[in-house]
């Protein structure tokens, strides 16, 4: 049995890893693989303490998570896909029509 | 059946103006504009035969009533309203002068066809020619003051254009203004004769003026006054002293305009139009004498300017203006119907005269300088002898025409105890004989001199235009047979069928006396030309130069024609000028200057109000508007762009409510 606090170490270290990614990566491709480390972090401590608690509640919520992550994947891609088509790049940097 | 004289030219204007200048060929405008008169003058000869049937003296013919009562307002304390009717007259007076201006007028349309034959206006000139019958036709046929007025006028006009008919030329476009403008300064007083007529009468139709008149029912002076007024129209338009200076001018016309208009009919309307209202001039007394003594002095002041002419048109125009005086001299005396019978022996003999004049321009191709002609009796034998013709019946060579008429008027004159006037009219008679001869032996006698007539073969005018010229000549010498005294075992048949209209006027003289008159003139007459022979054809002239040399003061002023044009233009004209360059200068300065400163004042005040809008109301707005750029300056820096940022803030964000929502629960 792995102890409880060991699987919330892991989830809170994907966690971490994905959010400084998503803030300081400048590649699109990987700041969307690092939106996916941060829901799998999540997921890991939402299984973890879900078996701690002796329910399947946290894996149910988990699969959801899973389900959500594709779609936001796959739409994210194809808007990627789409931005390189037009710019021949994937730099955040450049995408800043936005600014005021 | 009067009534369709004038309405022909009527109908030959209409279709010449209409039609002529595009769709007529010259001959069909030819043919319409002498076919006019022609038709024209063949209801004045049928007019003059029923006429000469007719029991009645007059006919009348009024086609409306022209001016309603409703629209003549008197004076207060004048007569009643009337109206004005378009009304015709037909009588004696008329019959002469419609079978003057027809028959005349014939004869120069039918002349004008050969001298008009290489101008290009055609249709313009015969319109005007076919305008001017019409309106003369008019005036001689109005019954009443008013209608004869439209005539007037009308002569007036085509008198303008045709002077003007080459008004290309400054010299004849000048010319037409000075005649238009002249005779304006008599038809003035002429209105205002109708005006007082009107006013004080009640009436202006001709016969019941000359009725009422005779009746008593004008005051001496009212009288005087009415025909003095009516008298300064005659002058204007019969080219008197002193507007006589348009007529010599008018000679810039072609020649056939000065025949017709400026000899034969419409300067001597101022002659009808006296002779119309003989009770109205007999009444004033006055009046009449002015005639008389305005006539004499003419009679013999245009002939000495005709004395030094050198332009073989403005000697007849001078001649014409002397013998239009004559005229007047016959009114002036009481002569009513010898001024009349003068008009018409004039209208043949001067036209006979002036186209005759122009049968020898139109050889000469264009040339009018009397010195540089000579010898032309040769090279044109027929213009010589119609215009022998023409001189001897003008000088009062016994037996033509001129002779009888002339001698009536000096007859009456003397017979009337009016010396001084018949002396002037004896010397004037002899100066027209000596002018007249010196035109005819400087143009047709001597040696042919250099110029034109030498150079280039001169030909004899077409037939055209001198077969007039030997119906005219025909005219001249038995045209005063018609007037025969009764001293030389005639009747006066003229005088006589005039009584109608002009009433008698019975020369007291014994008929030696009368006899003696006439030998006197006659004497005159031949002294005359027998004076001119000896001048012009035995010394060459000679005698004439030294004369010119001896008195150059005098011969300087006649020939610069007394200096009336001068005096005219510098008083007149100039006046006229200066008073109206004053007016344009006043309107220059003071009303554009009005204007210009209403103009400036509301630019400046508008200059000061876009001042205000351009500070005020835009810097306002525009202010507001750098107020917001300013403050959203600012706060658009936080809207970096860059994805992280607003990740971070989205962290940040949740950080905050997370630790909200713990601090709280």
């Amino acid at each position: 049995m792995i102890p409880i606090n060991a699987v919330l170490g892991l989830g809170l270290l994907l966690f971490c890893l994905g959010l400084f990614g998503v803030l300081f990566r400048k590649n699109l491709v990987i700041m969307l693989m690092s939106l996916e480390l941060l829901l799998n972090g999540i997921n890991v401590i939402l299984i973890g303490l879900g078996r701690q608690a002796g329910t399947a509640r946290g894996s149910i919520f988990a699969l959801f998570v899973i389900v959500m992550a594709v779609s936001e994947a796959a739409v994210g891609f194809a808007l990627v896909l789409a931005y390189f088509r037009q710019n021949k790049t994937y730099d955040i940097d450049r995408l800043r029509k936005l600014r005021g | 059946m009067f009534i369709w004289i004038p309405l022909f030219p009527l109908v030959g204007v209409v279709v010449i103006g209409l039609f002529g200048g595009r769709f007529l060929s010259r001959r069909i405008i030819q043919g319409t504009a002498v076919g006019a008169v022609a038709l024209s003058f063949l209801a004045s000869v049928v007019s003059f035969a029923r006429l000469l049937g007719a029991a009645e003296p007059s006919q009348v013919k009024t086609l409306g009533v022209w001016i309603p009562a409703t629209v003549v307002r008197l004076l207060p304390g004048g007569a009643a309203p009337v109206s004005i009717d378009l009304a015709f007259r037909y009588d004696a007076l008329a019959a002469v002068m419609t079978l003057v201006v027809t028959g005349v007028g014939l004869l120069i349309h039918i002349y004008s066809i050969g001298y008009m034959a290489h101008e290009r206006s055609t249709a313009r000139f015969f319109a005007y020619m076919n305008l001017f019958t019409f309106a003369m036709l008019i005036l001689v046929l109005g019954a009443n003051l008013a209608v004869a007025f439209i005539g007037w006028e009308g002569v007036g006009l085509c008198s303008y254009l045709l002077i003007g008919f080459w008004f290309s030329k400054d010299t004849a476009a000048n010319a037409g203004k000075k005649a238009f403008i002249t005779n304006r300064v008599g038809d003035f007083g002429f209105l205002l004769g109708t005006g007082l007529l009107l006013a004080t009468l009640g009436t202006i139709d001709l016969a019941q003026v000359n009725a009422l008149a005779a009746g008593g029912a004008l005051s001496k002076g009212t009288a005087t006054a009415a025909a003095l007024l009516l008298f300064l129209g005659a002058v204007g338009k019969s080219a008197q002293i002193p507007l006589y200076t348009w007529l010599p001018d008018a000679m810039e016309g072609p020649t056939p305009v000065s025949a017709l208009i400026h000899a034969a009919t419409m300067v001597t309307a101022g002659v009808y139009m006296v002779a119309r209202l003989n009770a109205l001039y007999s009444f004033s007394g006055t009046a009449l004498t002015v005639v008389g003594f305005i006539g004499a002095l003419t009679a013999v002041y245009a002939a000495t300017m005709a004395l030094v002419q050198h332009d073989i048109k403005r000697v007849l125009a001078y001649s014409t203006i002397s013998q239009i005086g004559y005229m007047f001299l016959g009114l002036g005396v009481g002569a009513f119907s010898a001024g009349i019978f003068h008009l018409m022996t004039h209208a043949f003999f001067k036209s006979l005269l002036f186209l005759a004049a122009g049968s020898v321009i139109h050889a000469l191709e264009g040339e009018q300088d009397l010195r540089r002609m000579g010898g032309l009796r040769r090279r044109l034998p027929w213009t010589y002898r119609v215009f022998l013709i023409g001189a001897l019946a003008i000088a009062g060579f016994p037996g033509l025409a001129g002779f009888f008429s002339k001698d009536e008027i000096l007859a009456a004159a003397f017979g009337t105890g009016h010396y001084a006037v018949w002396a002037l009219g004896l010397a004037g008679a002899g100066l027209t004989a000596f002018y007249m001869f010196r035109l005819i032996f400087r143009a047709f006698y001597g040696p042919e001199t250099s110029g034109p007539g030498a150079e280039r073969p001169v030909h004899e005018s077409p037939p055209v235009m001198l077969r007039p010229l030997r119906v005219l000549a025909g005219l001249s010498i038995v045209g005063g047979y018609i007037g025969l005294p009764h001293v030389l075992g005639g009747r006066n048949w003229f005088g006589v069928f005039l009584e109608p209209s002009t009433g008698r006027h019975e020369i007291a003289l014994a008929a030696p006396t009368e006899f003696l008159l006439m030998v006197l003139s006659a004497a005159v007459a031949v002294a005359g030309i027998a004076a001119a022979y000896i001048v012009y054809v035995r010394r060459d002239g000679a005698p004439a130069r030294r004369l010119a040399e001896r008195l150059s003061g005098l011969y300087r002023v006649i020939s610069r024609k007394y200096y009336v044009d001068e005096v005219y233009n510098g008083v007149l004209v100039n006046g006229t000028l200066q008073t109206a360059r004053a007016a344009a200068a006043f309107d220059r300065w003071v009303i554009d200057g009005l204007v210009d400163g209403a103009a400036a004042l509301t630019r400046g005040l508008s200059s000061l109000s876009m001042l205000f809008d351009g500070r005020a109301i835009d810097g306002a707005v525009n202010g507001l508007a750098t107020v917001q750029r300013t403050l959203s300056g600012a706060l658009r820096r936080v809207q970096t762009g860059y994805v992280y940022n607003y990740a971070l803030a989205v962290i940040f964000g949740i950080l905050v409510l997370i630790s909200l929502v713990v601090t709280i629960f």
